[in-house]
């Protein structure tokens, strides 16, 4: 009791609060450990009873996503002789023999595409908007701010019907540029109320400096306040791209051949008999792992953009 | 030193850009920099809603694109109100609102104040708590139904390890009396950390200074947690509620891959209802009516509540 202090807890407190949090910890990624490790396993493991724990690893999985699969006789198998490749090799023994490539690579390549140009657009848009909200007089200020506010609150059923509708006349269902423009319009509400939160803690006076020395607003805004935004930047956009990566209501809606991104995708591998767990598991993985780095890399700023900046510390 | 870079990048501009900005007024600039994001949300957010809105007095069928479309007045609206199914899925949805933010706070806000002890490493283990929260809902709500199945799922093989129940003689997303419960364990174990980081913001914005002054004035812990820790975080609270109610009563991803509305339709939540009526049965205007309602009904009830979260910052 030599230190004692009011504020700061005692070394009992701070055991028993690290044991009850790590303990919730381990339970809650359980799951998410669940998901990577099916992803190695043999579909037979996958579905053991008791769980296993401890299993061989195998990449059958992740071959299994990215590839079609027949199943052949024992004469057909033995007239097509000795696999050549590693994961020809692979299905081979389970009677199966690789047929062409999956759909997987192009859904998830579709998702780079659209979450990205998505990303950038509406970077570009929120942050010119946020400066200009930041900065000017803009008449009906507030309202134009709640207006943006508003749009985030719409059940993404209720705007897809007309969407729907206006999509397929314009000739921008299941096209890329359709669904661009379209996590652009959802996304830019956070982005510009993130951007202008950021924007408003940049000392105005750096403007007016650059001002003074003969510069024109627009270079004093592409020069002076956007390096001075970026960090605001980066992870406002990390923020859009999560959500047009995770989005799956108009995905499922609005895409189906040709712009499909992957969480629509993914429930929907199945294998030769029934759902394939290992393949659904690994191609999760592949699809989750990103958003994790993210999120660890990402922590600091976390709270602003989930809370639409309402919180800020 | 902020001249010259200054000067460099204003080198670096285009003649044709400075050109043509040097003579745009901060007003125009303004204009300019506002209208594009506007036009987009116009577009995409406000036009469409608008439709909606006209459509919901028609019996229009967009697969059937050649029939007359007819105009019913607020026929779609009665018929809404008064059907029976559509109450029953508000109950499913009220069901999966309250227990969702009871359970998410209760858990959010002691995590939070634990995490607040400050126990070594609490950084490291707050960031694994905040990740499946990161995660598709689609993605991670179809894995589930393979934690969720009898006998092989982790979750009914942990679920019978724990009681002494056989893991094979439930099933989660199979059964009516479970099924609603399903949906809520995921939904928490998803977004619990939303609530537990806010909480926690709220927490460290509590001054030391006030904790130092009660405990001069005597107030015991127990005192100091009612009236000094529960008011101040209390905002902070009801923030939380907000988002996750909002976010809630539009739930459609996490829960339409979990039990797809099923069994029967005892999970089936407004959207998924309303996507069923919109894009299966393709009635256009009845469900055009039917979002309009659900539209009205979530800003009427953001709006009230934000007026009392105003009132409760305000003291």
């Amino acid at each position: 009791m030599s230190s004692y202090s009011v504020t700061e807890p005692s070394l009992r407190q701070k055991w028993v609060a690290g044991i009850l949090v790590i303990g919730y910890a381990l339970i809650t990624i359980l799951p998410l450990i669940w998901i990577i490790a099916t992803g190695f396993k043999t579909p037979s493991d996958a579905i053991a009873y008791p769980p296993k724990t401890f299993f061989t690893p195998t990449v059958e999985g992740y071959v299994n996503v990215f590839t079609t699969r027949t199943r052949l006789s024992q004469e057909q198998l033995q007239a097509l002789g000795e696999p050549t490749t590693w994961y020809d090799k692979l299905v081979r023994k389970d009677g199966l023999v690789i047929s062409g490539p999956s759909r997987f690579a192009e859904r998830f390549t579709n998702s780079v595409i659209i979450g990205f140009g998505s990303t950038v657009l509406c970077i570009v848009l929120g942050t010119v908007a946020a400066y200009a909200f930041s900065r000017f007089k803009v008449p009906l200020k507030d309202d134009l701010l709640f207006f943006i506010l508003s749009t985030r609150m719409m059940p993404p059923i209720a705007v897809a019907i007309p969407i729907f509708l206006m999509f397929r006349s314009l000739g921008l269902s299941d096209t890329h540029a359709g669904m661009i423009l379209l996590y652009t319009a959802v996304n830019l509400s956070l982005s510009v109320w993130l951007l202008k939160g950021f924007i408003d803690e940049i000392p105005v006076e750096y403007e007016e400096a650059a001002l003074i020395d003969g510069y024109t607003r627009f270079q004093a805004f592409y020069k002076v306040v956007l390096p001075q935004a970026a960090t605001g930047i980066a992870s406002t956009a990390i923020f859009c791209l999560i959500f047009a990566w995770n989005e799956y209501a108009f995905a499922v809606l609005l895409t189906s051949g040709n712009a499909q991104t992957a969480p629509p995708f993914i429930p929907t591998i199945i294998g030769v008999s029934g759902q394939d767990w290992p393949a659904v598991a690994a191609g999760a993985t592949i699809f989750l792992v990103p958003v994790m780095v993210f999120t660890i890399l990402l922590r600091k700023h976390l709270l602003r953009g989930i809370t639409f900046g309402a919180v800020r510390k | 030193m902020l001249k010259s870079s200054v000067d460099r990048f204003a080198e670096a501009t285009p003649h044709a850009i400075a050109g043509r900005m040097r003579g745009l007024s901060d007003r125009a600039l303004a204009w300019l920099f506002v209208a594009p994001s506007i036009v987009l949300l116009l577009a995409v957010n406000i036009f469409p809603l608008i439709w909606t809105i006209r459509l919901s007095f028609t019996n229009f069928r967009v697969n059937r694109p050649n029939a007359e479309v007819g105009f019913v007045g607020l026929k779609n609206y009665l018929n809404i109100l008064s059907d029976r199914d559509i109450w029953l899925t508000m109950q499913a949805t009220a069901h999966f609102l309250i227990w969702t933010i009871v359970l998410q706070v209760l858990i959010g806000f002691a995590l939070a104040y634990l995490i607040n002890k400050k126990f070594r490493g609490n950084d490291l283990w707050t960031t694994i708590i905040v990740l499946p929260m990161m995660l598709s809902p689609a993605v991670v709500g179809n894995f589930w139904t393979f934690l969720y199945q009898p006998q092989i799922g982790l979750f009914n093989y942990a679920v019978g390890f724990l009681t002494g129940a056989d893991p094979s003689s439930f099933s989660m997303i199979g059964d009516v009396a479970l099924a609603p419960w399903a949906i809520v364990i995921v939904d928490t174990w998803m977004w619990t950390p939303f609530v537990m980081l806010i909480c926690l913001a709220g927490l460290r914005s509590i001054p030391p200074s006030i904790y130092e002054a009660a405990e001069c004035d005597r107030a015991s812990r127990w005192r100091q947690f009612w009236t000094i820790t529960i008011p101040l975080v209390l905002p902070f609270l009801m923030l939380a509620v907000l988002f996750r109610g909002i976010e809630n009563f539009k739930m459609f991803d996490l829960v339409v891959q979990l039990t797809g509305g099923g069994p029967g339709s005892i999970t089936e939540l407004t959207s998924i209802n309303l996507k069923r009526e919109a894009f299966e049965k393709w009635r256009t205007g009845y469900a055009s009516a039917y979002a309009v309602i659900l539209f009205v009904t979530v800003f009427g009830l953001a709006s009230i509540y934000v007026k009392a979260l105003n009132k409760v910052k305000q003291r």
